[in-house]
């Protein structure tokens, strides 16, 4: 059986660098006729479940300037709380919705765009429920390790209050970071702040 | 004994990744941040994640020679075979791992619009790839040597030659970008990026040995990179409900 003893280092992260959009969204990066389209840019692939929203938002680094070399992507659970993912062994997810999205920002604004829906309630292991949230991971040049954060949604007040890992976050007034905000229409905006008084809260997950 | 591991993931070892702020690489000082990380056990949503099918590959996708290439011929450099296995930490092979690869030609330019380096583009090289792990953890993909490069941080830094590695494993924990170096080249040692990474054992395990008994004679030589991910910790001991 697998043991501490003869656990092996994981291989260590480098930067994704300024070129990460030839590797991951080649067809944005202007590379055109290798892939017929760029992974994550769909998450519905057809009529899907729930209510349709759009995340919205930018990284900004700690001189307050916008990222225009970040890829971000989300993963989250389909509006019924389920994962499209073949380790999900609690129901099968909505097939015409993939849970996970890639963004390599506006060329221009940096700014990410997420066309989803809005994700229902996953359990914690020890069973209590989560409030709808989206894992969000960013990685750019000057990024050494990837980051992983927590989308979720300002509009949710009373599954938030309840959230096991909200819950445990000690400066509260930290937790404005995590919330997206919602604009109307369906859209809701989500800044990511590396460094400086509205520093995001990052996981170690 | 084989089990499932059903338990949440080890905790990653910050001490052998590089730390986000590593002064000697510019970019790195506002685009770390401050704080301390949050750290929670893994849940669901960090343990599940999107899984790619072999269906989206395309016949050419692992092999960079001529996926950009115009019909009848080839990007021009040192032609290269790059393989490996992906396992994770416990020695388990990841199958269905999906590695998207970037890199620049063999004169060390990459094809983008912001690289200002007065190297050559290559008409037939776009600098992309990507393979999915078959079921014993392997990966085979075919390149030119890139070459070094360099790039605005000191006066005069030039990066090693480098192949970016992008990973999917089977959980959203496990995502990781790396780069891959090639044995011999004397750029790693004195590469800020490289030595953001705080141990030589570390840095020597993205350092791909040429591997000889896999080079394609009068076509290929071969280098060797295997990637380590994340790794889920047994049930046996977990406090957690089954299914959950
Ligand atoms: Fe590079």
């Amino acid at each position: 059986m697998a043991g501490p003893s003869d656990e092996t280092k994981e291989t260590p992260s480098q930067t994704a660098g300024p070129y990460v959009h030839i590797g991951c969204t080649p067809n944005f990066a202007g590379i055109e006729g290798v892939y017929p389209e760029d992974l994550g840019q769909r998450m519905k692939i057809g009529p899907v479940k729930g209510e349709e929203i759009t995340i919205r938002g930018a990284v900004h680094e700690g001189t307050g300037t916008v990222l225009r070399d970040a890829m971000v992507e989300i993963w989250q659970a389909d509006a019924g709380g389920l994962y499209n993912a073949p380790n999900e062994t609690r129901g099968t997810a909505d097939p015409n919705f993939t849970g996970w999205g890639r963004s390599a920002g506006d060329m221009e604004t940096g700014e990410f765009t997420f066309h989803t829906v809005k994700p229902g309630r996953v359990p914690c292991p020890d069973g209590r429920l989560q409030a709808p949230h989206v894992t969000v991971w960013i990685v750019a040049r000057g990024i050494n390790i990837g980051l992983h954060t927590r989308l979720y949604f300002a509009d949710e007040a009373a599954a938030n209050a309840e959230d096991p890992i909200l819950s445990r976050i000690e400066h509260r007034n930290r937790i404005p970071t995590l919330l997206a905000k919602p604009e109307g229409g369906g859209v809701y905006r989500f800044d990511i702040h590396l460094q400086g008084p509205s520093e995001t809260i990052f996981f170690d997950i | 004994m084989t089990s499932t591991p059903k338990g949440g993931y080890a905790a990653r070892d910050r001490g052998w990744h590089p730390p986000a702020l590593t002064p000697p690489y510019k970019t790195s000082v506002k685009r770390s941040p401050s704080a301390p990380l949050l750290s929670f056990p893994s849940t669901l949503s960090e343990e599940t994640g999107p899984v790619f099918g072999h269906h989206i590959l395309g016949p050419q996708d692992n092999d960079l020679l001529h996926n950009f290439a115009a019909e009848g011929q080839s990007a021009i450099g040192p032609r290269i075979v790059v393989h490996g296995r992906v396992t994770d930490q416990f020695g388990r092979p990841v199958a269905g791992a999906l590695l998207e690869v970037w890199q620049a030609n063999a004169g060390g330019r990459y094809r983008h619009r912001k690289e200002g380096y007065l190297a050559p583009l290559d008409p037939n090289f776009g600098g992309c790839g990507r393979v999915i792990t078959g079921e014993d953890g392997s990966y085979e993909f075919r390149t030119v040597q890139p070459g070094p490069y360099p790039w605005p941080n000191g006066a005069n830094d030039w990066r090693p030659a480098h192949i970016h590695f992008s990973i999917f494993g089977h959980g959203f924990a496990q995502r990781l970008v790396t780069q891959m170096y090639f044995e011999g080249d004397p750029l790693i040692w004195r590469c800020p990026i490289v030595g953001a990474i705080p141990s030589r054992e570390a840095i020597e395990s993205l350092i791909a040995p040429l591997d000889m008994a896999r080079t394609l004679p009068m076509d290929a030589r071969a280098y060797r990179f295997d990637i380590t991910l994340r790794g889920r910790r047994q049930t046996m001991f977990e406090n957690r409900r089954e299914g959950l």
